[in-house]
């Protein structure tokens, strides 16, 4: 995959440090599953938090922590060990052996909770021709929300800027905006300096996953009677 | 009797002081993976134990959730004591991890989107190795006791305080892009330092 546009380096901090919402956090991890040179800097900044846990004062802990870990272990046989493991690792649903994407399909594995391993049987809601939205179901604190919007060739976003963050990952087709070309995989990483209009630009359906921390702030009249119908 | 000038526990928030060889601790990480000793499993939690609760406690938690959330993150180090790659992060890092992860969850009824197991997991870099790694995190301690305090501030307030970008904007009345470039600027120290170390 060739990914060129990747995550500002103060996202990637918000989500290792788990400060980030819900719903940019699912942005954030699918990007990293699809892109190599993030997940390496994702590993820096969590050393940052490993190294503030050295770092902090020790709090005392129960009298009697240890012996109830320690039966909880011994409470663990080893077969339940690893059933536990292994179902661990299916709710994470991305194990060692499987490619970051699911085979066949451009769901990233983090975004297969929600949606399932495909994009062709979404239910998609019609916002205006041409455009179609499927709403995630969690909304971030501050009225910001995370959906996937399928947006037909030839058809362009309305101009819009923001109040916060807005992420927006490219799972399908590709767009242009005043930023430069996205395409599969490509992450645009916006703050409220930026305000831009993506056309999409591929000969198929644009499908994009994303998410804001606040309501987008559309530039124009159109923008501003549709924003209460998408939610954006 | 001992007594402390004010404010001592509260201004060495950001002057971290050294980590204690970290190297020990990733090394006996590793053999617990392998051997599953409970001597070293011991070993393991009184040092960290403390240090993830105090974690949870900063997170804003009382301590009665933050005892059995600490549990949970220990719990959690043996059963997955496997999937730890030393090549990759150092035991603290990854029981930081552990600790967010089991917090985030707690508090959202949710789990917090993860990029995947497979990263621990990859075969060991040739020119990544444990040395280096734990060397990095060392030096980064001293770094970040050396950046500029409203950078330090920003570092702080995310991985302490779990605290989101717009969130950090409205308590320190600053624009939300002062925040963010706080923050690169906080991580584009780090990462020089990480270079010259390569």
């Amino acid at each position: 995959m060739n990914i060129k546009h990747h995550l500002d380096e103060a996202t990637l901090m918000s989500y290792t440090a788990g400060s980030m919402s819900q719903a940019m956090a699912l942005v954030v991890a699918c990007h990293l599953s699809m892109c190599t040179a993030c997940r390496e800097r994702a590993h820096e900044s969590e050393a940052i938090g490993g190294m503030l846990l050295d770092s902090l004062k020790p709090a005392p802990v129960g009298d009697d922590a240890l012996a109830q870990v320690l039966a909880c272990i011994d409470g663990l046989p080893e077969a339940e060990a690893e059933a536990l493991d292994a179902s661990y690792k299916d709710t994470q649903s991305c194990s060692e052996n499987k490619s970051h994407l699911n085979i066949g399909s451009s769901v990233p594995s983090p975004l297969s909770i929600y949606i399932g391993s495909s994009l062709d049987h979404i239910e998609w809601t019609r916002i205006v021709p041409g455009v179609h939205y499927h709403d995630l179901p969690f909304k971030t604190e501050r009225g910001g929300v995370s959906r996937l919007l399928r947006i037909a060739p030839g058809k362009a976003m309305l101009p819009h800027s923001h109040d916060g963050n807005e992420l927006t990952l490219i799972l399908c087709g590709s767009f242009t905006d005043e930023v430069g070309r996205f395409t599969v995989g490509d992450i645009a990483d916006l703050d409220n300096e930026i305000q831009h209009q993506p056309l999409v630009d591929s000969n198929e359906d644009c499908i994009c996953l994303i998410a804001t921390d606040a309501p987008l702030k559309f530039s124009t009249l159109l923008g501003k009677i549709v924003q209460p119908m998408t939610g954006f | 009797m001992e007594s402390k000038p004010p404010g001592e526990d509260v201004n060495n928030v950001v002057a971290m002081r050294q980590a204690e060889a970290p190297k020990v601790w990733s090394d006996r990480l590793s053999d617990l993976a392998k051997t599953k000793e409970k001597a070293l499993y011991i070993q393991l939690f009184q040092h960290f134990a403390p240090k993830v609760k105090a974690y949870i406690i900063r997170l804003g938690l009382v301590e009665t959730t933050a005892e059995e959330l600490m549990q949970e993150t220990m719990l959690a180090v043996w059963r997955k004591a496997h999937l730890y790659n030393p090549s990759k992060a150092a035991a603290s890092t990854w029981i930081f991890t552990l600790a967010r992860n089991q917090s985030i969850d707690w508090m959202r009824k949710q789990k917090y989107p993860e990029y995947g197991l497979e990263s621990w997991h990859e075969e060991p870099d040739e020119e990544n190795d444990v040395c280096e790694q734990v060397i990095t995190s060392d030096r980064m301690a001293k770094v970040i006791s050396q950046l500029p305090e409203d950078q330090a501030q920003v570092i702080y307030m995310s991985f302490y305080e779990g605290r989101s970008h717009s969130d950090i904007s409205d308590r320190l009345g600053v624009p939300l892009g002062s925040v963010k470039s706080r923050i690169r600027l906080a991580a584009g120290k780090i990462k020089m330092m990480w270079s010259d170390e390569v």
